[in-house]
């Protein structure tokens, strides 16, 4: 599902107009890059959580041409999952 | 401070024009679309965000680490987060890039 459908689905669900529901999906995700690039945590109970991670840069190498180059280190956003869509998602 | 539903519900009411009991109703919803979305084994994508990621995980022999007691990890099915490129770069661009 993407988020077009996303909005669709959410319009029909709570009865809003299309254009209602595309400014609540588009609030909430905004909302959570800005928290992640001031590189403040997200915390939903229930869906997850989101932190920004620090990763050191290090030497790596092409595989291919076995050239040895340097990677910077860079920040990547990690999320877990919570308790309860674990769970629901964990069908076995 | 983290981010949490109750500052997304706050945003809702002031940036959208919902009533408050509505931006609770409406941020509700649809963190129960997403997660049942998920549940019925289908990926979540937004773009310019990332995605979110239904996997099966075979069943293996593991190992507790403290006790070294080999045992039978069962399959499981888990969500993963892929960031989109996008939201990696401001990420790593920082609040004033």
């Amino acid at each position: 599902m993407n988020k077009s459908q996303l909005v669709e689905a959410l319009a029909k669900a709570e009865n809003l107009p299309l254009k209602k529901a595309e400014e609540v999906v588009n609030t909430v995700f905004g909302d959570m890059e800005n928290s992640l690039v001031r590189g403040e945590r997200v915390e939903i109970r229930g869906f997850g959580s989101f932190k920004v991670k620090h990763y050191d840069g290090y030497k790596g190498r092409n595989p291919k041409t076995g050239e040895v180059i340097d990677v910077a280190p860079k920040k990547l956003p990690f999320f877990k999952v919570g308790k309860e869509l674990r769970e629901r998602v964990d069908v076995y | 401070m983290a981010l949490t539903k109750e500052k997304i519900i706050e945003s809702i009411y002031h940036q959208v024009g919902l009533s408050k009991s509505q931006s609770r109703a409406v941020v509700e919803s649809l963190f129960e679309l997403i997660k049942n979305t998920l549940e019925n084994g289908e990926d979540i994508l937004i773009s310019g965000f990332g995605k979110f990621v239904v996997k099966e995980k075979a069943a293996r022999r593991g190992r507790n680490p403290q006790t070294t007691e080999d045992l039978q990890l069962r399959a499981r099915r888990v969500v993963v987060f892929k960031t989109s490129g996008v939201l990696r770069d401001k990420i790593n661009k920082g609040p004033t890039g």
